[in-house]
């Protein structure tokens, strides 16, 4: 019996999630321009939850620097596109921070397969420093997202000083073109839009794999138990390492379909309060499930961009309200809801070994 | 079963959140479709909207939430101040100006967000708002793509020029140029200069170095603090060191009140040396204590004293409306004009359009509250008179020095030899 109710609840979620990946490629033909680009920002945001689930809904880490690996990602495209539209002269803000030359690392994000790469391996590079430095000397817990802080508050103060090199406050901004084609027209941002959705599900997949595998296996060992995943022979370190470093570069992924959709990437995009957001997402979608993640990073959005515009007086308090209320009552995040439904209930014997949250946060 | 209680209860709060927040977009939706008519497609056309219900929306686009929201929603009051006015005497060719309000949340992508909101799906024929360099360089591209028309209310570093956006704020030759002339010849020649680390202060400080070494002055010392900074005491310190005779303070929002409290408290009145701020109007006077900056000068294009007939109704309706202890300054007073200059530019065109409404604002002038202001043409900036006042006891600013007449603006410094170095390359 246990073998047919596990096939029976498999089709049922295979079947939800096609039709969830049917409905975001259809969703151009539903929305305008406009809410189009929304929903591709937010698409974006949920490459990152996803990262930052793998790692902490079942790793254990708790990173609350995601926003330096989303960040660096977003600058390394806004790099590309900045030198792209500034046709061989200096950039606008070198020229009036007083430079006279292009200083020698932006050079090499004149070629675009060089940007997507350093976009991606760049994040993940740091993570994995970061990593060597703290998981090899056994720095977990909260004195690991405490590390994770300082490096966002290390990172931004960086980019804000250093204006001549990286736009300071203001970012990067003011291109309009990715391979000629005007990145405002509704053409391009449809293409945009697709590779986006096609990316998420690349990377859930890819997470998904992970997650379902001997590594991901590892990985929940770790979380439950580092000293007896020690023990056993498994090098936590390592794996961790590992786990970081993925996370980052998804978070640098996303952060490049950021800056193509939105057009702007500057150091407050880094800072402290869009990493916790970030976390939040998480946090509001599930900790450890992917889907709770990506659906927690859409919603969270959705919901800001929509109290924002209906009362823009008030909208912050609409988003505290749901905040405690899924805190308070869903301590499971959104996707905890699913397991609320009677029909997935059944297996009520087998809600022990459900995923979700089951251990501290950090 | 009591947990069941309680999570259909969370379900309930849910959907009536969700729902709450529906109504309000749907009620945009239904307006918007009924204003879209007359448009053409939202690609690159006119965002112009035609709207045969007499009704013309625009956007006001500032931070009502975030560190940005204690300057901002101020500048919005007297936006929506010049919108009832406007509206009382009959509206904007016979319509109903209806303003669509957003919140920037002092997050510069949301600013980009919004704007393309407010053009895209609101369809508004144009938008007044922003503060920082960084939102307004956020929104510029979003305006320059969808060819919309924002109207920027605040003093800046200059250096920029797009044909999306007006300026009603100053630029540096309407400001800071012509504030350390001033300081060089009646206040003497060792400056020091203080800022937040961020665009503005870096880009002005800039300038002043160029100008202090063609016009004989002499920098002793410059330093940087990041916004929200609150302890002065090395830099106090440095000051005194240096001995400077004018501290050129470029400090933004929170950081001035700790700055001048922590100088008032090391010893150094405004008798001992003398200080010019660029950010500190009657607002932040409120905030950090006229007994603190008694003294201190600053330079504007307006203050709440300033005397012309315009300004005296201007003020006492701001006050009417939003209560006696409010002032008004700079930023505010430069919304208020930025209402009355598009409206005005709208009834010359006949239209909304911005193509229309760009052309038709070339060289138009207004009686505004700091005396008579005119949009150049050419740079779509304002000619201002610079103004340099002495904060008094109460609160308030006393003129000592102003530009005679409205200054031309400079975005580029242009006409300055020394800023070649600055401007080239544009």
């Amino acid at each position: 019996m246990p073998i047919r109710k596990l096939s029976a609840q498999r089709l049922w979620l295979l079947a939800a999630y096609t039709a969830a990946a049917a409905l975001l490629f259809c969703a151009p033909l539903m929305l305008s321009d406009f809410r189009l680009n929304l929903l591709a920002k937010f698409l974006a945001y949920a490459i990152v939850a996803l990262g930052l689930d793998l790692i902490w809904g079942y790793t254990g880490i708790l990173s609350l620097g995601h926003g330096v690996f989303f960040g660096l990602g977003g600058y390394a495209m806004a790099m590309y596109l900045k030198m792209d539209a500034s046709g061989g002269k200096l950039p606008d803000f070198m020229d009036w921070s007083g430079l006279t030359k292009l200083p020698w690392f932006w050079k090499p994000f004149e070629s675009l397969p060089f940007a997507i790469a350093a976009g991606i391996l760049l994040p993940a590079l740091l993570a994995l420093i970061l990593g060597f430095f703290t998981f090899r000397n056994r720095i977990r817990g909260v004195y690991f997202t405490i590390l994770t802080q300082a490096l966002v508050i290390i990172t931004t103060t960086l980019f804000i000083g250093q204006q001549a090199y990286t736009g300071g406050t203001n970012g990067l901004t003011g291109y309009s073109k990715l391979f000629g084609f005007s990145l405002g027209s509704p053409e391009t941002k449809r293409w945009l839009y697709w590779v986006t959705v096609a990316l998420l599900i690349g990377a859930f997949l890819l997470c998904r794999f992970l997650v379902k595998s001997r590594f991901g296996k590892v990985l929940r060992a770790i979380r439950d138990g580092e000293n007896r995943a020690r023990f056993i022979g498994y090098n936590p370190a390592i794996y961790q390492m590992v786990a970081f470093s993925f996370s980052a570069g998804l978070a640098g992924l996303a952060g490049m379909l950021f800056v193509l959709h939105v057009g702007i990437i500057s150091p407050s995009m880094m800072g402290i309060v869009p990493s916790i957001e970030m976390v939040l997402w998480v946090a509001i979608g599930g900790r450890g499930t992917l889907a709770g993640a990506v659906i927690g990073a859409v919603l969270l959005n959705y919901a800001k961009s929509t109290f924002s515009e209906s009362y823009p007086n008030i909208w912050i308090l609409f988003m505290g309200a749901l905040f405690v209320v899924v805190v308070v009552f869903l301590p499971k995040g959104a996707a905890g809801l699913f397991g609320q439904f009677k029909w997935l209930r059944r297996r009520k014997a087998a809600d022990e070994g459900a995923d979700g949250v089951r251990y501290p946060a950090v | 079963m009591k947990g069941a209680f309680w999570k259909s209860g969370v379900f309930v709060i849910l959907a009536l959140l969700l729902v709450l927040a529906g109504c309000g977009k749907n009620d945009n939706a239904a307006s918007t479709t009924t204003n879209a008519d007359g448009t053409k497609t939202d690609n690159g056309g006119s965002t112009g909207s035609e709207n045969s219900g007499g009704e013309i929306k625009v956007g006001i686009l500032h931070s009502l939430s975030g560190t940005m929201a204690i300057s901002e929603v101020s500048v919005k009051d007297s936006e929506m101040m010049a919108i009832d006015e406007i509206n009382a005497k009959g509206g904007v060719m016979g319509k109903k100006i209806v303003p669509v309000v957003e919140d920037g949340a002092s997050d510069w992508p949301t600013f980009a967000e919004k704007a393309r909101k407010l053009i895209s799906e609101d369809k508004v024929a144009t938008v007044f708002g922003g503060w920082t360099s960084s939102s307004r360089k956020a929104m510029l591209p979003v305006f320059e793509e969808l060819n919309g028309l924002l109207w920027y209310p605040v003093q800046y570093e200059g250096l920029e020029q797009s044909p999306n956006i007006m300026y009603t704020g100053a630029t540096t030759n309407q400001q800071i140029v012509p504030a350390v002339s001033w300081l060089l010849e009646n206040k003497g020649k060792k400056f020091f200069l203080l800022g937040s680390d961020y665009v503005f202060p870096r880009t002005a400080n800039k300038i002043i170095k160029e100008q202090l070494k063609v016009e004989g002055g002499e920098l002793a010392g410059e330093e940087y603090t990041p916004l929200g900074h609150t302890d002065y005491a090395t830099i106090i310190s440095k000051i005194k060191a240096a001995k400077p005779d004018v501290v050129f303070n470029t400090l933004n929002g929170d950081s001035n009140v700790a700055f001048f409290k922590q100088l008032k408290d090391a010893g150094i009145s405004s008798g001992d040396l003398t200080t010019l701020s660029v950010s500190v109007a009657e607002e932040e006077i409120r905030g950090i204590g006229a007994d603190v900056l008694a003294g201190t000068f600053a330079a504007w294009n307006y203050y709440e004293t300033t005397d012309t007939p315009a300004n005296k109704t201007f003020v006492e309706n701001y006050k009417k409306k939003y209560g006696d202890d409010r002032v008004t300054a700079d930023p505010i007073e430069a919304g208020y004009d930025a209402v009355y200059l598009w409206a005005a530019a709208v009834e010359k065109a006949g239209s909304t359009e911005v193509d229309k409404v760009k052309d038709a604002a070339k060289e138009l002038e207004w009686d505004a509250p700091e005396g008579k202001v005119k949009i150049d043409g050419e740079t779509q900036h304002l000619y201002k008179t610079v103004r340099i006042g002495e904060v008094q006891t109460d609160g308030q600013f006393k003129e000592v020095w102003n530009s005679g007449s409205p200054v031309k603006p400079d975005p580029f410094l242009k006409g300055y030899d020394w800023a070649k170095s600055l401007s080239e390359g544009k």
